[in-house]
Parts: C-alpha cells; structure tokens; sequence
C-alpha cells in the first residue's frame, strides 16, 4: 500500500459535522503562472471571499547556506547570484561588503562607484520585470512586451561586461572582478538618456487605464504598524508610510555622496506600490546619472595581495604575484574570526548577509535575510476579506522572487 | 591576538547605548557576555530571558527584528547560538542578541508574542537547525518537506546529505 503524505495540514480540517459547512479550500500553485515562480498558496474561500492565505514555501529550497560552508570565501559569490536571480549585483555586493567587512579592507573610490552603478541599474532590471510581470497578471499584456524590450537592453549591458546576461558574479572581495569595457560608461548613459521617456511610456499605459485603477486601488491594505510587525521592508514598506531606505538611512559602498529622494506613500495599497516603484525607478536612472558623471579614477581592486587576485600581467612576471595567486586559488584566504551583519537595500526590500568566521578560509556560516521571506508572512493580512482576484494583484505587489524565499 | 575587552568593560564604553541602558535597568543579570566588534554590538543573553530581552529592547527603541537565525559550533557545548538582529529606525543602529543553547534540550521561548515576523524565522531555525521554539502558534518545517529526517543546517549533517 502506497501512503500518501497528508498535505492538508495546512489548514484546519473541515468543520466538525453538523455544522455549516459554507467554505471551499483552493490550492493554488506552484505551478500557478501568476505566482512568479514555486509559491503555493493554500486559500480558503467562501464564495469568492478569502478568509484565509498559507503560504507553503521550500519548492526551490537548494541548501545554498550549506554550500557555502564547503566553499572558500570567494567561491560563495557566483552562489550568491543564483539567489534573487533578478538581481545578481546587488547579491554579489552585500556578500562582498560583510567580507570586506570581515577582513577590514578598504575599497578604492572607484570600485565603490561602479559598483553603486551598476547597483542601481540592478535595481531597474528587477522593477522592469516587476512592472511587465505585474500587469501581465491583471491582464495588460503589452507592457510586459515594452519592458523586457528595456531589460533586453539591460541584459545587454550585463553581458557586455561580465560576459554573463544573468548571473554576473561581477563584484569580488576587495572589488571588481577585471576592468570594466571601454565603451560601457557610453552604453550606460544612451540607456539612461532614453529611459525616463520609457518610464513615461509605461505610465501612459497604465495610469489611465480604468482597469488597471479599479484592480489596484484600495486592494491589499497594509498598514505601517503591520509591516513593521511582520518585518515588511523596501518598496512595501514605503508604500505604507515607513520613511526607511538604508540607501540613505545606513550608507554603505559611498551611497551618501549621491543625492536621490525616497519616494514615500501613505496610501498603503498596491497602487501606492505601483506608483512608488516607478519613482523608485527615477530616482535610479538620477543615481546612475551621477555615478557617471562623478566617476573617479584610480584602481578597481583594493590593496590587500592576501586577498584580491594578483593582475595577469603581474601573475606571469613576477614571483610574489604568482605565489599570491596560487596560494589564494588553492587555498583561499583566511578571514579573522568574528562575525558580521551585512545590510543592503536591494530591489525587493532589504537584503542582509550574516557572515561567521572561524578564522580559516570557509565561511562558518552564512546566513541570507532575503526580504520575500519576511513579506509573504503580510500575505495573510493583505488579502483577508477581499475577492480571490485580488490575491493575484497582491502577490505581484509585493514582487517577490522565490529563489531568494527559498534559498 | 590581542586580548578582547571584557563584559564589563565594553558596557561601561558603551554606557549610554539605548540597548545596554534598559537591559541593565529592567533586567540587571540578562547579559552573559558583551562584546563589540567590527562596529557592532553584541549581547548574549540568558537563554530563560530572551523573550524579556527582546521586549526591553523593542520598548527602547528598536522596533524592528530584522532576522532569527542559528550558528551550530558543534562540537563544543552549549551547541546553538540563536541570534537575533534588531534594527532602530530612530537611532539608525543595530542590536545583536544571542542566546546559547545546549544540546541536549535545544529549546527557548518564541519571540512571536513581541515580533508577530520571527514566525517564519523560527520555523527556519526549527527545521534546519532543530531548535524548538515554546509558545511558537505553528511550529512546522517550513523549506525542507514534511517527513524529512534531521536538521541539514547541523554541523554534523553532511553537506551532500546521508546517502
């Protein structure tokens, strides 16, 4: 005899006999085409009423944290990637910064620049799926055509400079990973130069549109109280009237000498959200637009031989360069005991890397707070008491990615 | 290796830190250890007193649990450092709390009551670290499936899994 695992324990089994038995329980996922991937959701529903979400997550669970104890230090980075797949910079810099953190290795300028560049560009890659995937689901099939023609170009410049469309595994301990191309700061600021108009193009599709309106306004109401108890935090957690970005707030690789506002919403619903994200996504294209014109010279990888890759150059002409190379290839670096908390704000809220030395060359621990994760947790308050359609609307709200939610 | 600085001596440099200040007046014998490190405080706090801990701190200010998480320094005893990361919007700073707890009864109280959020987080640290949390309203696995045997996160747990 076969025995089936019991997976309706869930929920509550049905009402005890006797009574009304009014309500209907809806799987829905994880093959659901609006759930951006593995969620499964097990809705109860009276009528088309919800009444209550349990979210039932661990589809894409791949043990990444244990990977990374077998790992040296700078192997953990193209894992990193694979996490929030949207956006693999902002991965690659939070591990970097806690290492950096770690090993107390100073970043030279320009690096630190680049790296908050090609950071924000990250941000808009993800906010352009999040924007084409989020109208897909209520039902606006063209923008998703007019935003992956953005990201096509985004992809573009990724692959133009790590070699990668995706996973770019770009940033390293102690920098970057090679100097970047000739003609990359010339792509970057033609894509930014036309953005903001494609922004506009996006916001004459959508904002009008009474369909578009009556689908979003009022639905999925979070208050600030809530999101701070259920650990909402990014663009969520603005909509509701929390004034947090750690971006400002926190200033980590020298985001405090750039000037850029933080969109803030009261209206704590998913047109807030909407509309707080394609600020968002201006305030990106301000930022690029000054790292460029700002961008210092200089070295891109820190001065520490013990830990960053010697230059080609060197490696094949001197002695000491080849011996570094060899040594950190095979043995990787050591870390000083300790242990660190890394927090970045990335597209989807905020990202924060726990690093635990032990003093040898493999993490002890790396833990990865991905903001998805904490997010889901509001799902049940968000969509409580409205329709079953809404729920669909909710969850592209909240742009979640489950790589990150299950690691 | 330099010699770190003592319990005491790190709270009497850090005297007027908001976290250490309401520790030490609404719960005086909380903090096992202090140490600060890398710019960042952490406090070991008594495993029977977490809860407490997490309150007293939310009251002064830190409003925001950002993670629960586990380290497993197996083999030395007490095996698990739960540790939390809570966060202050007002005073733009970061508290680490931990609690050390042994192998043989891996237990302590849930903080759900003060932080509805550290849910899913302790059914995290439940799951791949076998870390029971009391009071917690759903105490399942919650990556790895139901019927799943062992905590994977273990250090005892091999990496490519018991074949």
């Amino acid at each position: 005899m076969v025995e089936f695992v019991q997976t309706s324990t869930l929920l509550e089994p049905r009402p005890v006999e006797g009574s009304k038995d009014t309500t209907m329980v809806v799987n829905m996922g994880p093959q659901h085409p609006s759930t951006h991937g593995v969620l499964r959701l097990v809705i109860e529903i009276d009528g088309e009423t919800v009444l209550k979400v349990v979210p039932d997550i661990g589809y894409l669970h791949t043990g990444i944290e244990k990977t990374c104890e077998a790992k040296f230090y700078q192997q953990v980075v193209p894992l990193t990637d694979r996490i929030d797949y949207l956006s693999p910079l902002t991965n690659n810099l939070v591990y970097c910064l806690a290492v950096e953190k770690l090993l107390e290795i100073e970043i030279p300028p320009r690096a630190q620049w680049i790296r908050v560049l090609l950071n924000e560009l990250t941000r808009l890659n993800s906010h352009l799926v999040w924007l084409g995937t989020h109208a897909l689901d209520i039902g606006a099939m063209t923008v998703f055509l007019y935003t992956f023609r953005e990201r096509e170009e985004i992809l573009r410049i990724f692959e133009h400079f790590s070699g990668q469309r995706m996973m770019t595994s770009y940033f390293r301990v102690g920098g970057l990973a090679l100097e970047p191309p000739i003609n990359l700061f010339k792509w970057i600021q033609k894509f930014i130069n036309i953005l903001p108009e494609k922004i506009d193009e996006y916001q004459n599709l959508l904002t009008g549109n009474p369909i578009w309106i009556n689908r979003l306004k009022g639905v999925g109401h979070l208050s600030a109280e809530d999101a701070i108890a259920l650990g909402v935090t990014g663009p969520p957690a603005r909509a509701s009237g929390i004034d947090w970005d750690l971006r400002r707030d926190m200033p980590y690789s020298s985001y405090e000498k750039f000037q850029f506002k933080v969109p803030i919403s009261h209206d704590c619903d998913v047109w807030a959200r909407y509309i707080l994200r394609l600020e968002e996504m201006r305030e990106s294209v301000k930022i690029c637009q000054q790292a460029l014109d700002g961008m210092p010279e200089g070295d891109i990888k820190a001065d520490a031989p013990k830990v960053v890759l010697p230059d080609r150059e060197k490696m094949k002409t001197q002695m000491e360069s080849l011996i570094y190379h060899f040594k950190i290839v095979t043995e990787g670096f050591a870390v000083p005991a300790g242990q660190v908390y890394q927090a970045v704000e990335g597209a989807h809220g905020e990202i924060g890397y726990y690093v635990v030395s032990d003093g040898t060359a493999k993490p002890y621990r790396v833990h990865m707070r991905y903001p998805g994760f904490a997010t889901l947790q509001a799902l049940q308050t968000m969509c409580e008491g409205r329709l079953i359609a809404d729920v669909v609307a909710v969850i592209g709200s909240i742009d979640i990615v489950l790589g990150e939610i299950d690691r | 290796m330099t010699a770190t600085p003592g319990k005491d001596a790190v709270l009497e440099a850090h005297a007027t830190n908001r976290a250490i200040n309401s520790l030490l007046t609404s719960l005086p014998d909380s903090i096992v250890k202090a140490k600060f490190d890398r710019n960042e405080l952490t406090l070991t706090v008594a495993r029977d007193q977490i809860r407490a801990a997490c309150k007293t701190v939310q009251s002064a200010g830190y409003n925001f649990l950002e993670t629960v998480t586990c380290v497993d320094w197996y083999p030395s005893e007490p095996r698990f450092q739960v540790t939390y990361h809570i966060l202050s919007y007002g005073l733009k700073e970061r508290v680490r709390l931990c609690a050390m707890v042994d192998s043989i009864d891996p237990s302590l109280d849930s903080i759900t009551p003060v932080w509805p959020s550290a849910n899913f987080y302790e059914r995290e640290v439940w799951d791949l670290f076998g870390v029971r949390f009391h009071g917690h309203p759903n105490l399942r696995r919650i990556l790895m499936p139901d019927e799943w045997e062992g905590h994977p996160l273990r250090k005892d747990y091999p990496v490519e899994g018991y074949r």
